[in-house]
């Protein structure tokens, strides 16, 4: 059963991944690059992370998709209505992704002592969100801290980016 | 009968391809920077997958992180974006050469 979930969500993943690739449109790429993430969170709850699901759909999903739509729709580049994909340019995609994944599958092949059965960690999959909340206060607290100062110099560094100079310089 | 780790290293290490080669072949940098959230989120993958093989909560707390700093980056990212627009009317970056030599 949860192998055949891990399947279908996989498969859900890959593809819509790939049509945010390849769409022309950039307001399909984003709506496709939702169903990524949505899989991706299926994906979590499947790991027991359910904290983490949670916040991946609000976060992603939620947050910064919005933005996503509001900047294309903002620039107005989802004007071409077609629903069509790329065509052309085939021969570098396909030679930079198959590239890219024998890298990859030539790193993971080589990395052989993380098989075998899980660790048992019975608080971290029935408690998660205590569980991830009591290290994010105790051993990680510092890393915390700096984060909430990052969204913070972000938050400044935007306005100061997008503020239009008015016109008596001021 | 739990899914062993191996298939999710191998969809994130797909989901990771696919994302490097948005970014090496698109030319709308809205796209490219949905291509580096996607690699993020490949990135994410593997490390709650490690998380439950090891039993160990630290991997969650990272990806907490990641998802923190990601958001701030794509802020700041659309930001950038919208101020070239206001600029060169384009979001190509292939026609964006303020520096290039």
């Amino acid at each position: 059963m949860e192998t055949a979930l891990f399947f279908v969500l996989a498969t859900l993943a890959v593809v819509c991944s790939l049509l945010l690739v390849l769409f022309r449109n950039p307001v399909y790429s984003a709506l496709s690059l939702v169903g990524t993430l949505f899989s991706v969170a299926g994906l979590f709850v499947l790991l027991e992370a359910h904290f983490l699901a949670a916040v991946q759909i609000s976060v992603y999903a939620g947050a910064i998709m919005v933005l996503f739509l509001f900047v294309i729709m903002l620039l107005n580049l989802g004007s071409e209505d077609t629903f069509e994909v790329i065509t052309g340019r085939y021969r570098g995609f396909v030679v930079i992704l198959l590239s890219t994944m024998l890298v990859m599958f030539l790193g993971l092949t080589s990395l052989r002592q993380v098989g075998g059965r899980p660790v048992e960690n019975k608080e971290l999959a029935t408690d998660n969100i205590p569980y991830v909340g009591k290290l994010l206060y105790t051993d990680f607290v510092f890393p915390f801290e700096i984060v909430s100062v990052i969204l913070l110099v972000a938050l400044i560094g935007v306005v100061v980016l997008v503020k239009r100079e008015s016109a008596d310089g001021s | 009968m739990t899914v062993p780790i191996s298939y999710y290293l191998f969809l994130s290490a797909i989901l990771f391809a696919i994302g490097v080669t948005g970014v090496l072949t698109r030319r709308n940098a809205i796209v490219i920077f949905m291509c580096i959230e996607l690699m993020l989120n490949a990135v994410n993958l593997a490390f709650v997958a490690f998380a439950r093989q090891l039993g160990q909560g630290e991997g969650q707390v990272f990806v907490f992180f990641v998802m923190a700093v990601a958001a701030a980056e794509v802020a700041v990212g659309l930001a950038i974006i919208i101020a070239l627009f206001r600029n060169r009317e384009t979001v190509d970056v292939g026609e964006v050469n303020l520096l290039k030599w």
